[in-house]
């Protein structure tokens, strides 16, 4: 499968199965968009398709004013990426998926509620102000955390990186439990033969130069929340009282990230349909003297969700950000985006590729009552409890569902360029608009392939400015 | 070639062998927490 687009100028070949990606002319995005269509009504093989030259030169000959010397050069062009396979490539990988299913026998990320408390009201929160359904706010205890990181130590089989994410609710409002399991799990590292990486998401209401200091030292990435633009961050990120919390939290960001330095954190947004035009808040987060960024769209059926006549603006705006991206690169004032940060040549594995998230299988969350649960998505829905950390996994059905979820038993992704970026999507996501992890959220999949090919016209255009220096 | 310039040399396919080791950052503790993107984690195989 080959996906052929144009963006910025850029027209781009991303052969789907190799991950190859090429950049064209005129002449032969023409050629490709003829064998595309063949492909289509099933006259050519997907495959490795033979191209006869003479019969493909003389339809796009007549077809556009192109000279036959140049169609006859593209269409060898052609051919030799075929018979090198870097383009129609097969896919081999579906033979692969019991390796995949073997790798998911261990867990090794855990999502740590130790607070299902929160400090903000924020109207779009999937946990309802950290309670996650439940009405009941808590905090996990130390010996409810400790028995989950032996839990993951113990299911972790011979991987040595462990992920543990202090998440809430809000993860400060337990700030001593945090600084305890820490410590706990420094102490066993050595003997276990493992490497906790700990990370840390906040709403960044509490911090203050001693928990910054802590999580400089301790976390591998801390992921501070604020959605940009005051206007709009007051409109969703507000205090139980209803007040807005941009005033508060700014000052306290600038100072985190100023300490924090080169080590890994991520200013995260959220962004809604009332903020379509949300390059505007990544331009803020930019003036606020942010750099490592993420915006995510917020995933709901209330009013302020995203919806299907939304999209073309949103295409729009993550050209948008596209360019801007660009633009600060080539000014030498470069900043990250989470979903623009593809790296073609040293990136994942097709066999992670093939996994997706883990969720259940890899990954799991833990409430403050110690219930584990498939992510942190579904916490809540207590249907979804898979074992609690006295008991270990006591429902296997679930894990054995998420397991079997991939890019090959989603019909939608079947023949879409994306499947290896997003490995079929989200689960939770899946579930919550079609209470099947084997459907897609579809508006999802639109604003995923659209970063997906922003962040590979952006390479392509990073590496064009290369050659002309 | 003339018309067609690849961007990258590495394939998919080549990353089957030693593919695998699960060493590598789950997606979803990076930043997003809401969506699934994987193509850009980093490989972590020090094999």
């Amino acid at each position: 499968m080959v996906h052929a687009y144009s963006l910025e100028g850029y027209n781009i070949l991303l052969d789907v199965n190799s991950g190859l990606v090429h950049v064209v002319d005129e002449i032969v995005l023409n050629i490709i968009g003829t064998i595309n269509q063949d492909i289509e009504e099933g006259k050519l093989s997907s495959s490795c398709p033979e191209i006869d030259v003479s019969e493909y030169s003389k339809r796009v000959l007549s077809e556009t004013d192109l000279k036959e010397e140049d169609v006859l050069e593209a269409l060898s062009e052609i051919r030799e990426l075929i018979g090198q396979d870097a383009l129609y490539t097969k896919d081999i990988y579906e033979p692969q998926l019991p390796k995949v299913h073997a790798r998911q026998s261990v867990i090794k990320a855990m999502c740590l509620h130790i607070a299902h408390d929160c400090n903000l009201a924020c109207k779009y929160c999937f946990a309802e102000g950290g309670e996650y359904h439940s009405h009941d706010r808590s905090l996990m205890s130390f010996e409810t955390g400790k028995k989950a990181l032996d839990f993951l130590v113990e299911n972790s089989g011979a991987r040595i990186n462990l992920e543990v994410d202090f998440f809430g609710g809000e993860p400060l409002m337990n700030f001593d439990v945090v600084k305890q399991l820490v410590a706990y799990g420094r102490s066993i590292e050595k003997e276990k033969n493992k490497n906790f990486r700990f990370t840390l998401t906040t709403n960044a209401v509490l911090l203050n130069d001693e928990i910054g200091e802590f999580l400089n030292r301790e976390m591998a990435n801390v992921v501070l929340s604020i959605d940009g633009r005051k206007e709009v961050n007051d409109r969703m990120r507000v205090t139980r009282g209803g007040k807005g919390s941009y005033d508060m939290i700014v000052p306290k960001i600038q100072r985190f990230v100023k300490q924090r330095g080169d080590k890994d954190h991520y200013i995260r947004g959220t962004f809604t349909r009332y903020n379509l035009d949300f390059t505007n808040d990544i331009q803020e987060f930019l003036d606020l003297g942010f750099e490592n960024l993420s915006i995510e769209p917020v995933v709901t059926t209330a009013d302020y969700g995203i919806r299907e006549e939304d999209l073309p603006q949103i295409m729009e705006e993550y050209e948008k950000l596209a360019r801007l991206y660009i633009d600060r690169r080539v000014e030498g004032r470069p900043f990250t985006f989470f979903h623009f940060m593809i790296d073609l040549d040293q990136g994942p594995c097709v066999i992670k590729r093939l996994s997706g998230c883990g969720s259940g299988t890899e990954y799991i969350a833990v409430t403050p009552k110690g219930e584990i649960y498939p992510c942190h998505q579904f916490v809540g829905q207590e249907e979804f409890i898979i074992g609690n950390v006295d008991e270990g996994i006591l429902n296997n059905d679930i894990p054995d569902q998420f397991r079997n979820a991939s890019v090959y038993t989603k019909d939608k992704c079947d023949q879409c360029f994306a499947k290896f970026y997003c490995s079929g999507g989200c689960p939770a996501n899946s579930w919550n608009f079609s209470k099947d992890i084997n459907k897609v959220y579809e508006i999802g999949c639109e604003m995923q392939k659209k970063r997906v090919e922003c962040a590979i016209m952006i390479k392509a255009a990073l590496a064009e400015r290369e050659e002309h220096e | 070639m003339k018309h067609i310039k690849t961007l990258n040399k590495k394939s998919l396919q080549s990353t089957l062998k030693k593919g695998g080791c699960g060493e590598c950052q789950t997606s979803c503790q990076s930043a997003c927490k809401t969506s699934c993107t994987v193509g850009n984690q980093k490989c972590e195989n020090k094999k």
